[in-house]
């Protein structure tokens, strides 16, 4: 924190205050938004918020997006984006329910969201890297527009029902824990933050991605090979929108063309939201976390009172440039949070 | 390896980008525990010359030898592998990063998991960044900064503190007191005497004279990517050098690293 050795004129001294207030805001602001969030909702439906009924809801709901997001945070962490989760979700869905309907057996359905997921963010990286195109933006976009297709190619356009129980169980199931149902799929997402947050504070390669974000010139001179990470990270993306799939097919039961449509742009404000620069090389699976948490108390907020479905997205852009706002303060006010 | 074997030779390095040629036939000779002074002007092909000879870039034509070997130089990595460090111009640091991240990027120090899995570890990491500042007296908060907190000063120093932290055997500087007070260029010039005593190899590149007759033993000039004249500083001064610089050559000046024998 800041100490003053000089006192100082009144206008000045309110205005330390306010730079004091800046880096801790930008620190924990976005959990402080999360519990302001809790309490309004609270406040404003006593009688449910706080059920475990909805409360569990709400998590059942962000799972798949909040998957999708953590994989977003790892490609927004290099200063680069992904626009094609929405339809690499719809794909490994759409490529299990398809696989499922011809009997394949369970083991295999399983797996198949990862390895479609996976080759479908490696396709981003590669494209990215060898086609040396000057942002990852086009390639992505491309990508969405592929992984849609191919959807659509393989499902005749029309949804594919009738998944089975072993592999609807992480995106609908619960599992009870001392009388509390607990929704798999958010242990599922804990487990998932968790790691990640792990890979990327506790070995080298993580530490190599926040580099790339900060100054990728500053990872090649370090003797980074800065292509294989990325081509790392679009991959990571890949997979965890496939797991996204799949969390989204156990709540659905089915593959549907439509999946995850515009879905990006979900993931995409959870991650900014949560804090983490769009220019690469600042955030935290926390930070991630919590953005997704906060769309989803604001829908279910805005549900509770039954209030318009469009005010939320109305609201949810007014909280992406508020939060971005409080960025750029924090950035003038020349903050020297350790 | 005799005693008269350079560290670092580069032998008729030329670099083209595209229908740029940035080097035509470069040669360089550094010897152990001397400091090169590399002048010229804006495009002369200093900064290509030396990122060439950091692995940055590979040259199209021409060769390297480290202690009289020939070798290629695929990646930076390689040219770190091989003791060669560079301070870039633009510092090539990081900023989010705190400072021992920067100092161990790429090579960050690890410990092993569960027997196999190597995780960093950040308080070995920011225990020896600390004990390699303390050494080279640069004073900072804290290890823990994050670069973008530093002033210029202290992030030149990082970045020195970089290329100097890995038993380097030359350590290239690219405009190393560009940006500095004129305390802090005292303490990068006196530096580089240190690591010359040490038997390091120093090359200095730097549009300051002063800078480069303080610590130079040898000055080099590149002209339009080319060798243009060479000396030893106590045959040669100050005007002279700008001439070189400027293009003009006097009689007596045969570049001596333009006989390779």
């Amino acid at each position: 924190m800041t100490t003053q050795t000089t006192p100082l004129p009144e206008s000045n001294r309110e205005e330390s205050l306010r730079i004091r207030l800046i880096p801790f805001i930008d620190r924990y602001g976005v959990l402080l938004l999360v519990l302001a969030m809790g309490a309004v909702s609270y406040l404003l439906e006593p009688k449910v918020f706080l059920t475990w009924g909805n409360i569990s809801n709400i998590f059942r709901q962000i799972a798949f997006n909040a998957m999708l997001a953590l994989g977003e945070f790892l490609v927004i962490l290099t200063a680069g984006i992904d626009l094609s989760v929405g339809s690499v979700l719809a794909l490994a869905m759409m490529s299990t329910a398809v696989l499922g309907r011809d009997g394949y057996p369970t083991p295999v359905l399983l797996v198949t969201p990862f390895v479609v997921g996976l080759a479908c963010g490696i396709v981003n990286g590669l494209g990215l890297t060898k086609l040396k195109l000057p942002h990852p933006f086009i390639m992505t976009l491309g990508m969405l527009n592929i992984a849609r297709g191919v959807t659509n190619l393989i499902s005749g356009g029309v949804p594919i029902s009738g998944l089975s129980e072993p592999v609807r169980w992480m995106g609908a199931e619960n599992i009870t824990i001392k009388n509390v149902e607990i929704p798999v799929s958010l242990l599922v997402i804990v487990a998932s933050y968790a790691l990640v947050g792990f890979f990327l504070y506790y070995t080298r390669i993580g530490r190599h991605i926040y580099a790339i974000g900060g100054n990728p010139q500053a990872a090649r001179v370090s003797g980074i090979n800065v292509d294989r990470t990325l081509v790392l990270v679009y991959g990571l993306c890949g997979m965890l929108a496939g797991f996204s799939g799949l969390l989204l097919a156990g709540r659905t039961g089915s593959g549907f063309p439509n999946a995850g449509l515009g879905q990006e742009l979900d993931a995409i404000s959870a991650v900014i939201i949560g804090g983490a620069s769009f220019f690469g090389g600042r955030g935290s699976v926390l930070g991630v976390f919590a953005g997704a948490l906060i769309i989803g108390l604001l829908r279910n907020i805005l549900n509770l009172q039954n209030v318009q479905v469009f005010w939320q997205q109305v609201l949810i852009g007014v909280v992406i440039i508020s939060v971005v706002y409080f960025d750029v303060l924090r950035r003038r006010a020349g903050s020297t949070n350790a | 390896m005799s005693e008269s074997t350079p560290v670092i030779e580069a032998r008729g390095i030329s670099k083209y980008f595209g229908a740029v040629t940035a080097l035509e036939e470069v040669n360089l000779r550094l010897m152990k525990g001397e400091v090169l002074g590399v002048v010229g002007d804006n495009g002369a092909g200093k900064s290509t010359l030396m990122k060439v000879l950091a692995g940055l870039y590979p040259p199209n034509k021409g060769e390297l030898l480290i202690q009289g070997q020939p070798t290629q130089l695929h990646s930076p990595r390689d040219a770190r592998d091989r003791g060669i460090e560079m301070v870039y111009q633009d510092l090539a640091l990081a900023d989010n990063m705190r400072i021992h991240e920067n100092i161990f990027l790429g090579r960050e120090l690890t410990r092993k998991t569960l027997g196999f899995i190597p995780l960093v570890d950040h308080k070995a990491n920011a225990v020896r960044a600390q004990g390699h500042l303390d050494k080279l007296r640069i004073q900072v908060k804290s290890v823990h900064q994050r670069v973008e907190e530093l002033s210029g000063g202290q992030r030149q120093a990082v970045a020195v503190a970089r290329a100097t932290a890995f038993d380097a055997q030359v350590v290239i500087m690219d405009e190393p007191t560009a940006a500095l007070a004129i305390k802090e260029v005292r303490k990068v010039l006196d530096l580089i005497k240190d690591l010359r005593n040490h038997g390091i190899g120093v090359i200095l590149i730097s549009h300051r004279l002063d800078d480069v007759f303080y610590v130079s033993d040898r000055i080099m000039v590149l002209f339009h990517g080319r060798n243009f004249a060479e000396a030893p500083l106590s045959k040669t001064d100050r005007n002279e050098v700008i001439g070189w610089i400027m293009g003009n050559k006097s009689q007596e000046t045969v570049p001596a690293s333009m006989d390779v024998n």
